[in-house]
């Protein structure tokens, strides 16, 4: 490589200083410590990656990330009685509801004595200590050293929540984690959701990521384990303001004849990266992943996926749909690997954006990497300003310019949302767009 | 009611109105007739307000009103209503929700209250119901997937809802098969008024037998070329436009 050795940023020198100094209070046994060690350490070989990396190509966290606030900690009762008043984005969703303020998991406002037989739940924390599952599971969905987001949170990772769900068992309220970033100084939190759904199993996952406008950055990792027959939806919703930085990653291994979905929407903070990795790795499996972003002023939101096929059969569908207004940037980067024995994979994928000024990027890369001769495979992508005759027709029938915008958007990225099964839950995500919307009218 | 005075217009340098002039009277039904392209339904664009039509000059009143000063909302909550040669199909919006939008829109620009959800419905029931629309059509996106009679009679159960006072049917009728007509027809009758007038843009006599026009106006090369009643119609039918393609040229 023709790369100098790069000086570390201000950013890099903070986090390499954070570890060392915190590693004493972060929880886990022995295993989990020395796993800590190990994820550090590839983080610092490899530094935050920058716009060289082809995964950060458009997302240069290198240039983008100044500083690091310091690692959050324990919210106090007062901090925790406020965050208790929040209005609940999710409200009307019945839902099994776990709290996590910043980056702690606040058991009396869980509901981990209400989980039904077959399900089991644990703060994260205690898992890592004495945990039945966490120990061997942790890190297998979404290994450390596959990315260096994903190594920093492997290192700092503070708190968060275990869910097994036992064989056959259909645990029809969806498991609700709201992420609550109270603090008023900017902090630094670092969560991990690990979910088992075993064979035949069925499980819904919603994340909410709420905070009141402090530039937090979070680093989430979410890993979900889906067994034979099971069938498993994911949700992922920040609407935490204009400020900050949030990282997450979520990495999936499916099993044979599963359904997984996941669909994430985004109009917050001001510099988002989602990056999923799937791996189809049992026969007969439909992947379904979407999402929406709405971007105003200068945000920055990157989503990048990865669905590995290494096993025949599979279908695999991805529809994201960007809306980007001022100046803001999106980033689409989508790859379907179909590996040789792969045949018969049936992927499509389509990322789509509209431009409502001048003045925004976006960014759009999808990919096919097949190996196998016997596949169905096609991607596509568009970008482009709303279409003038469509808004002409409905401003001939009497509705103001930001009306039908809003109208229209509001259509385009419910295409998206409509990959939601759990009505309750589209109609909340279906609200943010709107709120977004109303907001820019 | 309307109004057009020496109106010229172009698109990308191109010219297509010169020097258009119209009146329609209250309660008037005007056809228009004219050759494909001698600029009909660019006439009803500009009249809507679409933007990409540039005026170089002339005058388009509506009650008075100068209708090329507004938007083209304004236009439509002052009355005025294209039912388009091709109505555009919109992914994503029901039916149902986008005339509850539209409706609302224009009642809200006039200083009405919002309509309630069961009067609009009983209102957008009782238009389908007359127009020979099924429910569930209502439930569906906006003309999509629509046949292209059924994005007609779409287009004529809007304007029955929105109730506006100039009303231009751009070509309506094409499309439509012979019962159809009849049904478009007879809604397009039903609302005939003195307060109401009509632009009927066709190609066809036929139509004329369902929705008997006032006056006949023949356009070629982008102006009114002679102007009668009912029974111009049929005489261009029996001879053609050959004469006055010639006289405009
Ligand atoms: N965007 C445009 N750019 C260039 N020329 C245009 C554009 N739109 C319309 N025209 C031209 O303007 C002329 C008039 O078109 P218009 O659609 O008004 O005709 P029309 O009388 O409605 O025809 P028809 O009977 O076929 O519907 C045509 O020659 C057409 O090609
Ligand atoms: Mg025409």
């Amino acid at each position: 490589m023709a790369d100098v050795t790069p000086i570390r940023t201000a950013a890099e020198t903070a986090l390499a200083e954070l570890f060392p100094a915190v590693k004493g209070r972060l929880p886990g046994d022995a295993t989990i410590a020395g796993q800590r060690a190990e994820a550090f350490k590839s983080f610092v070989d490899a530094g935050l990656p920058h716009r060289r990396i082809e995964a950060y190509k458009y997302t240069d966290l290198r240039a983008l990330l100044r500083d690091v606030p310091p690692l959050a900690t324990e919210p106090s009762a007062d901090a925790v009685e406020a965050a208790r008043q929040w209005a609940d984005p999710f409200a009307g969703v019945d839902a099994l509801r776990f709290t996590i303020v910043d980056g702690h998991v606040v058991a009396g406002l869980s509901d981990f004595k209400l989980l039904p037989d077959g399900v089991e739940a644990w703060p994260l924390a205690a898992a890592l200590s004495a945990g039945p599952v966490a120990s061997g599971l942790m890190g297998r969905v979404a290994p450390a050293k596959s990315d260096p987001v994903l190594a920093l949170n492997a290192a700092l990772m503070t708190d968060g929540l275990v869910v097994r769900v036992r064989k056959d068992v259909a645990l029809d309220r969806p498991i609700l984690v709201r992420f609550l970033a109270a603090s008023g100084a900017p902090s630094l939190i670092v969560t991990r959701i690990l979910l088992v759904v075993e064979d035949g199993a069925r499980a819904t996952l919603i994340e909410s990521h709420e905070g009141a406008g402090v530039a937090h950055h979070a680093n989430t990792a979410v890993e979900i384990s889906c067994g034979d027959d099971a069938i498993v939806h994911h949700l992922r919703a920040n609407a935490s303001g204009q400020a900050g930085v949030d990282l997450s990653t979520l990495g999936v291994d499916v099993g044979g004849r599963c359904a997984f979905t996941s669909v994430a929407m985004v109009t917050a903070p001001s510099l988002s990266r989602h990056q999923i990795f799937v791996r189809c790795t049992g026969e007969h499996s439909t992947v379904t992943l979407g999402g929406g972003a709405l971007l105003k002023n200068r945000q920055h939101a990157d989503t990048t996926l990865v669905v590995d096929h290494a096993v025949p059969d599979c279908v695999s569908r991805e529809l994201y749909k960007t809306v980007l207004d001022d100046e803001a940037t999106g980033v689409f980067q989508g790859k379907i690997i179909v590996q040789q024995p792969a045949q018969k994979t049936d992927g499509k994928m389509m990322s789509q954006a509209v431009l409502l000024a001048d003045g925004p990027t976006m960014n759009n890369k999808p990919e096919l990497e097949i190996f196998a001769d016997d596949v169905q495979c096609a991607h596509g992508a568009t970008c482009g300003a709303l279409d003038d005759d469509l808004l002409f027709y409905l401003r001939a029938r009497g509705l103001p310019k930001p009306e039908a915008e809003a109208l229209m958007l509001r259509a385009f990225v419910g295409e998206a949302l409509e990959l939601v099964d759990d009505e309750a839950a589209r109609e909340r995500l279906d609200g943010m767009v709107a709120a977004w919307l109303a907001a820019r009218a | 009611m309307l109004e057009i005075r020496n109106l010229h217009v172009q698109i990308e340098d191109k010219k297509i109105l010169n020097g258009l002039t119209l009146t329609v009277n209250d309660g008037e039904v005007a056809a228009i007739m004219g050759p494909n392209g001698s600029g009909k339904s660019t006439l009803s664009y500009v009249i809507a307000g679409k933007e990409d039509y540039e005026v170089l000059d002339g005058e388009v009143l509506l009650d008075g009103r100068n209708l090329l000063e507004m938007d083209p909302n304004e236009r439509a909550a002052a009355g005025v209503f294209l039912a388009f040669q091709y109505p555009l199909e919109i992914p994503g919006v029901a039916t149902m929700s986008f005339l509850k939008a539209a409706l609302n829109s224009q009642r809200k620009a006039r200083g009405e209250d919002e309509l309630s959800t069961p009067e609009l419905m009983k209102r957008v029931r009782g238009a389908a119901e007359r127009l020979q629309i099924p429910q569930d059509m209502l439930k569906r996106a906006l003309n999509v997937g629509f046949s292209g009679g059924e994005k007609k009679r779409m287009e004529i159960l809007q304007m029955a809802l929105l109730e506006p006072k100039f009303c231009i049917l751009d070509e309506t009728d094409s499309g439509l098969d012979i019962d159809a007509l009849k049904i478009v027809s007879d809604g397009v009758n039903a609302l005939r008024g003195d307060k109401r007038s009509f632009l009927v843009i066709t190609h066809y006599q036929r139509l004329l037998n369902y929705i008997v026009p006032d006056t006949v106006h023949v356009m070629a090369n982008g102006r009114v070329v002679k102007s009668g009643g009912k029974e111009l119609a049929l005489e261009l039918e029996a001879n053609g436009y050959a004469d006055y393609r010639t006289q405009a040229a």
